[in-house]
C-alpha cells in the first residue's frame, strides 16, 4: 500500500523521524540557559524566593 | 455610599449548574440499573443541593464587595480552601494507613477477610492505594500548591468560588471512588479504578484546578516563576493528560456504573502503565518535589543550594519520565523494543533523581546543626534521603534480568513503600507540620517532642516494612524459579505463601507503627490549632526591608 503524501503526513513524518534530535536540541538549549553566566544573578535571587515573604 | 450587592457571574452560574445537576442526578437515581449507581446518583444529587445552599448562604452573608486583592499593600492571601485541604489530608491519611494495616493483616491472617465481599482484600486494596495516594497525597498537594503559588507569586489565589470548588469537588470525587470500590464498582485498572462518571467529574475538577493555578501565576507580583510552581504545574498538566489518555471508556448505559475501555489487550496494558508509571512520576514525584523546593529552604532558612540545578532537574525529569512506563510490562506481549526503551529511560532517570536529591540535601549547607534541634526539618531531609534510595532501587528493578526476579513479588511492594512511606509520607508530614501553624497563625507547633516521637516511630515502622518485603520478595522470587535436578518446579505456589507468613506479620507491625506515628501527628496538629499561642502580625511599618 502506498502512503498518500499530505501536509499532515510530512509534518508527522518529520516529527516521528527526528524527535530524538529535536528533543535533545530543546534540552541542550535549556541546559545552556540554566548555565549561562549572565543568568547567575537572576537565579541566585530566585533561590531566595521562599525566604523573602510578606 | 456602599455599592449595591449583586451576585457574581460565578455565583449565579454555579448555582444554576448545581441546581440542574441535582435534577439530573435525581433522574439518574430513579432510572438506575444497579444499586451502587443509584447510591452515587443520590449522593451527587444531595451534594449538588448542598452546594446550591452553600453558595446562596455565602452570598447572603458576605459584604457587597468581594475580598480585596491586597490589604495595606500586602497580598490578601486566601487560606480557607487550604485549611480545608490540610484537615482533609490528615483525615484521609489516617483512614488510608488504617485500611493498609487491615489488608496487611489480611495477608497474614486470611480469616480477616470475613468472607464478605465488602471487606475482601480485592476491594479494600484499591481503597487503601487510592486513599493514601489520591486522598492523602492529593489533598497535601492541593493544599501546598495553593499556599506556595500565592506566597511565591505574592498574589491572592485566583477566583472566588473556584478554589473551593476544587477542594470540595476533589474530596467528593474521593468519596464516590472510595465507596464505589467497597460496592465492587471498578474498571479494574490499577490506580485508575474509578468508573466513568467519577472520571468525568474528576476531569471537571482538575481543569478548574489548572485554571486557578494558572490564573494565579498570571497575576503574580514576583516577576520570576519560582521553580516549585513549575513542578506543581507539570504535576497538574500531566495528571490531566494521563487521566484523559487512560480512561476513554464507553458506559454500558448512562444509568449504570459499568463501562468498557476503548481498547483491549496489550494496547490497554501499555496505556495503563504509561498512565501508572507517570502517576508515580508526576503525582508522587513532581508534585512532592515542589514541596521539597519550597518547604526545605523555608524551614532551614537557607536558599536553594543550586537554582540552576533545579532547572536542569526539572526539565530532565520531564523529558525522561514519560518514557519509563513499559518497564512494568517486561516479558509480556509488549514488543521487546518497547520493553528495552522503558528500561533504558528508567536507568537514565537516575541522573535527574539524584541531582534533585543532592540539591535538596545540600540546601542544608550551613544549617546542618538544625537537624539536631528541629525534628520537622529532620523529617523533610530524611524524606529526601528516602527519595534517593527509592529512585536508586527503581531503575535497578527496571533492568530486565533484575525484573525477572523481582516482578510480581513483594520486592515491588517494598520498593513502592520505601517511596510512599519514606519519601511522599515524610515530606507530606514535614509540610503539614510547617503549614498548620502558618495557616492558623500560631507561633509554632504544640510540641516538637511529639514530632520527634512521630519521626522515630514512623522510621522504625518503615525500616521494618521495607526490610521484611525485601526478604520476602527475594525469597518468593527465588522459590518460584527453583528447579529440581529432574527439571520440575521445586515448590508449589502455596509453599511460597507459607514461607512469606512471618514477613507479612513483620510488615503489618511496621505499618501499625507508621499509623501510630500519624495519630501522634493528628493530635499534635489538633492541639496546635486548639491551644497554640497566636502569632501576632507585626504592623506594616515594622516590616524589614526586602
Amino acid at each position: 500500500m502506498k502512503a498518500i503524501l499530505t501536509v499532515q503526513n510530512i509534518t508527522s513524518d518529520f516529527v516521528t523521524s527526528f524527535w530524538t534530535p529535536i528533543f535533545v536540541g530543546i534540552f541542550v538549549a535549556i541546559v545552556t540557559y540554566a548555565l549561562w553566566p549572565r543568568n547567575k544573578a537572576t537565579f541566585d535571587e530566585a533561590a531566595r524566593i521562599p525566604l523573602r515573604e510578606e | 455610599m456602599p455599592k449595591a450587592k449583586t451576585m457574581t457571574t460565578g455565583e449565579a452560574g454555579l448555582t444554576l449548574v448545581f441546581a440542574v445537576t441535582a435534577f439530573l442526578c435525581m433522574i439518574g437515581a430513579a432510572k438506575a440499573l444497579d444499586a451502587p449507581f443509584a447510591f452515587h446518583a443520590s449522593l451527587s444529587a444531595a451534594a449538588s443541593l448542598a452546594a446550591v445552599f452553600a453558595i446562596l448562604n455565602r452570598y447572603y452573608d458576605r459584604p457587597a464587595a468581594l475580598p480585596p486583592q491586597e490589604i495595606n499593600g500586602r497580598p490578601n492571601y486566601s487560606m480557607g480552601p487550604i485549611k480545608f485541604a490540610a484537615v482533609a489530608s490528615v483525615f484521609w491519611g489516617i483512614a488510608g494507613f488504617l485500611v493498609g494495616l487491615i489488608i496487611a493483616a489480611q495477608l497474614a491472617w486470611p480469616a480477616l477477610n470475613f468472607d464478605l465481599p465488602w471487606t475482601s482484600f480485592g476491594r479494600l486494596r484499591p481503597l487503601h492505594t487510592s486513599a493514601v495516594i489520591f486522598a492523602f497525597g492529593g489533598n497535601v498537594l492541593i493544599a501546598t500548591s495553593f499556599y506556595v503559588v500565592q506566597k511565591s507569586c505574592r498574589a491572592r489565589l485566583a477566583g472566588d468560588l473556584a478554589p473551593w470548588f476544587v477542594v470540595l469537588g476533589y474530596n467528593f470525587f474521593i468519596l464516590i471512588a472510595g465507596t464505589g470500590y467497597l460496592f465492587g464498582v471498578t474498571q479494574s485498572k490499577e490506580y485508575a479504578e474509578p468508573e466513568w462518571y467519577a472520571d468525568h467529574w474528576l476531569t471537571i475538577v482538575w481543569v478548574v484546578y489548572l485554571l486557578v493555578f494558572l490564573m494565579t501565576l498570571v497575576k503574580r507580583k514576583e516577576p520570576h516563576i519560582f521553580v516549585a510552581n513549575w513542578f506543581y504545574l507539570a504535576f497538574i498538566v500531566t495528571i490531566a493528560v494521563l487521566h484523559l489518555g487512560n480512561n476513554p471508556a464507553l458506559p454500558v448505559s448512562v444509568f449504570g456504573s459499568k463501562s468498557y475501555i476503548a481498547w483491549g489487550g496489550v494496547q490497554d496494558a501499555m496505556f495503563q502503565w504509561w498512565y501508572g508509571h507517570n502517576a508515580v512520576g508526576f503525582f508522587l514525584t513532581a508534585g512532592f518535589l515542589a514541596i521539597m523546593y519550597y518547604f526545605i529552604p523555608k524551614r532551614a532558612e537557607r536558599p536553594i543550594y543550586s537554582y540552576r540545578l533545579s532547572i536542569i532537574h526539572f526539565w530532565a525529569l520531564i523529558f525522561l519520565y514519560i518514557w519509563a512506563g513499559p518497564h512494568h510490562l517486561h516479558y509480556t506481549a509488549l514488543p521487546d523494543w518497547a520493553q528495552t526503551l522503558g528500561m533504558t529511560f528508567s536507568i537514565m532517570l537516575w541522573m535527574p533523581s539524584w541531582g534533585g536529591m543532592i540539591n535538596g540535601l545540600m540546601t542544608l549547607s550551613g544549617a546542618w546543626d538544625k537537624l539536631r534541634t528541629d525534628p520537622v526539618l529532620r523529617m523533610l531531609v530524611v524524606s529526601v534521603a528516602f527519595y534517593g534510595m527509592s529512585t536508586f532501587e527503581g531503575p535497578l528493578m527496571s533492568i530486565k534480568v533484575v525484573n525477572s526476579l523481582s516482578h510480581y513479588t513483594d520486592w515491588t511492594i517494598g520498593h513502592v513503600h520505601a517511596g510512599a512511606l519514606g519519601w511522599v509520607g515524610f515530606v507530606s508530614f514535614g509540610a503539614l507540620y510547617c503549614l498548620v501553624p502558618w495557616l492558623w497563625e500560631r507561633k509554632g507547633l504544640y510540641s516538637l517532642k511529639l514530632v520527634n516521637w512521630h519521626f522515630w516511630i514512623a522510621t522504625v515502622g518503615i525500616v521494618l516494612y521495607i526490610s521484611a518485603m525485601w526478604v520476602s520478595g527475594i525469597l518468593q522470587g527465588l522459590m518460584w524459579r527453583a528447579y529440581t535436578s529432574l527439571g520440575f518446579l521445586e515448590y508449589s505456589f502455596i509453599e511460597t505463601v507459607e514461607a512469606m507468613h512471618p514477613f507479612y506479620i513483620i510488615r503489618a507491625a511496621g505499618g501499625a507503627l507508621f499509623l501510630i506515628g500519624s495519630l501522634i501527628m493528628a493530635y499534635n496538629l489538633w492541639m496546635t490549632v486548639r491551644v497554640g499561642e497566636k502569632q501576632v502580625q507585626s504592623p506594616v511599618a515594622l516590616q524589614p526591608a526586602e
